[in-house]
């Protein structure tokens, strides 16, 4: 009950911030609008096109066999996931810097921790607040993207690539745990600084690995599939669990009102 | 209601709070003077149990802070130095938030909610962002916040700071009709005006507590009583005459004003205007000469810091 108040209450709060809204709404549109316009213009790729990528990434067996537009529609397809994972880490860092450094800047943080309210309730809370919007955001934008590919892709074999276990582990599991690991990223920049910008650029550090990834692949260092991205959802669930621990400790009452700044 | 024992605080190698023992009676209102950084909000914040104190302990209404806690949070209400209110939300939802997160019932809920707004006039601008209100809007808000859920303990930190003459007031008007509600009310404050008049008990805190008592007792304490006689054509025979007089404590001029310190004005004041009238001296006035609770005040934080 009290953590749907809390809900309730960022919502209400950090909906009503333009920059916010911005976010929520046109983040998942551009990275669902983004793949489906590629994915349309790369119909009719020419064989020559595909001499430009790295040999390493063409010689991948998934590839095998498959016609130039269907190689670099599925090329693209599995680079558009790691893009497409951006929405489960951008969403929440921007609720949670604006309702964590919001919360100090109005100075409500101190009633607020005068409530018979748990620590565990609130950080429940603020970390729903920011990670559900984000999760059915990636989610939802993964249906759009599923249905309307399925009329833009040159053939069964590509289609099969956006609806593999690859995919769905990572927008089943790996995006929200995505999001736990920028709303304790978030909580734990805010509780350091004193502007809701600054908190989202610091905690925007998170993407960088993911961006490592995108342009290993890219690269053809290292190729996406089930098992990389067990390895990953696993990895990830560890990280965010050890951050979880450090946002908890952080978020005790005595800590937030003599150590946050 | 409130009962501290050596309630001490150190933040790293600095000492806050040390060794505070006072007692709050249920129904009073107990005001806390001190300078800047005297340790008041940091009390407050122990009591209230988002700090826990270093050593020594608490107990709130029966209940003990840093073992029962939540029980504590739930009969305490908090009004902090800012008002603390979420400026995009309106004054209906900033109530409606608190009023949930402290379990009021929800058929309760918009009652209170309501006559809480109505109380202190801001029904007609409930569903008004917070940011669009005045300053003294918002304090009443902020106050009409933490009474929201009823609580038997209020802490009140600097209530009518920055308000304007009127807004302070109505404060301080409203803070007096919660004593007639029986609230027992915990406040921190600057303005010595208003803690005497406001406050049954004032403790003078500087780290540790200088001296707790009734605002007339610390004047009395200090000063003791005096009064001030003006007399038409005043002469120092006047002031021998009244200086020989067995139970006067001391008598000197003051301009044109003859001042005597006594133990009981109201028993020896008769006896002295008799004794002057039978003297001659034609008495214009006659008047309790009472010290301000900011010179009380002054004197307590210089005796202390001479100390």
């Amino acid at each position: 009950m009290k953590v749907w108040t809390i809900i309730d209450k960022e919502w209400a709060d950090v909906f009503k911030n333009r920059l916010v809204l911005f976010t929520v709404g046109f983040l998942p549109l551009i990275f669902t609008a983004i793949p489906l316009i590629m994915l349309y213009v790369m119909r009719r790729t020419e064989a020559s096109e595909l001499e430009e990528l790295p040999q390493a990434l063409l010689g991948n067996p998934l590839f095998a066999g498959m016609s130039p537009p269907e190689a670099l529609q599925a090329i693209m397809v599995n680079q558009f996931m790691l893009f497409f994972l951006l929405i489960p880490l951008a969403i929440p860092m921007t609720i949670a810097a604006y309702s964590i450094v919001g919360e100090k800047t109005e100075r409500s943080l101190e009633p607020l921790l005068a409530t018979p309210i748990t620590t565990w309730q609130l950080l429940l809370g603020k970390s729903l607040a920011a990670a559900l919007p984000a999760v059915a955001a990636t989610w939802f934008s993964f249906l759009v993207l599923a249905i309307v590919a399925r009329f833009i892709v040159v053939s069964g074999r590509v289609y099969a690539i956006i609806v593999s276990p690859t995919w769905l582990l990572a927008i089943g599991f790996l995006s929200p745990l995505l999001t736990v690991l920028a709303v304790t990223v978030g909580v734990i920049v805010s509780s350091r600084v004193n502007d809701p910008r600054a908190a989202e650029q610091l905690g925007m550090v998170v993407i960088l690995p993911l961006l490592a990834l995108f342009f290993a692949q890219m690269a053809g260092l290292i190729f996406v599939n089930a098992l990389v991205m067990l390895c990953l959802v696993g990895g990830m669930a560890l990280v965010d669990i050890g951050l979880l621990q450090l946002a908890v400790r952080l978020f005790q009452r005595e800590n937030i009102l003599t150590r946050w700044r | 209601m409130i009962q501290t024992q050596n309630l001490t605080r150190w933040f790293d190698n600095t000492l806050a709070v040390d060794n505070l023992t006072l007692e709050v009676r249920e129904g009073e209102i107990f005001g806390l003077l001190g300078p800047n950084g005297a340790g008041k909000t940091t009390t407050v914040r122990m009591l209230v149990c988002l700090l826990a104190p270093t050593s020594g302990q608490a107990i709130i209404d029966g209940y003990k802070v840093g073992e029962e806690d939540t029980e504590i949070r739930r009969r305490i209400g908090l009004l902090t130095e800012a008002p603390g209110l979420y400026e995009r939300l309106s004054a209906y939802k900033n109530l409606d938030i608190y009023a949930r997160l402290y379990e009021v019932p929800s058929d309760r809920r918009e009652r209170q909610i309501r006559g809480y707004l109505d109380m202190l006039g801001l029904w007609e601008r409930r569903h008004d962002p917070v940011a669009t209100f005045s300053k003294g809007m918002k304090q009443k808000l902020a106050i009409a916040r933490a009474l929201i859920h009823e609580p038997r303990v209020l802490f009140l930190d600097e209530p009518t700071a920055g308000l304007d003459p009127e807004a302070a007031k109505l404060v301080r008007d409203f803070i007096a009709e919660l004593r007639q509600e029986g609230r027992t009310i915990f406040l921190c404050t600057h303005n010595l005006d208003e803690a005497d008049r406001l406050c049954d008990r004032i403790g003078v805190i500087r780290q540790h507590l200088i001296q707790v008592d009734t605002p007339e007792n610390l004047r009395n304490h200090l000063y003791g009583r005096k009064v001030a006689m003006q007399l038409r054509a005043l002469s120092d025979a006047h002031l021998q005459l009244v200086r020989a007089l067995p139970f006067v404590k001391e008598a000197h001029l003051e301009g044109d004003k003859l001042v005597v310190a006594l133990d009981n004005p109201e028993d020896e004041n008769p006896i002295l205007v008799r004794r002057l009238v039978e003297a001659g001296v034609e008495i214009q006035f006659v008047s309790e000469l009472k010290h301000s609770l900011e010179e009380v005040y002054l004197t307590l934080i210089k005796e202390e810091s001479e100390r």
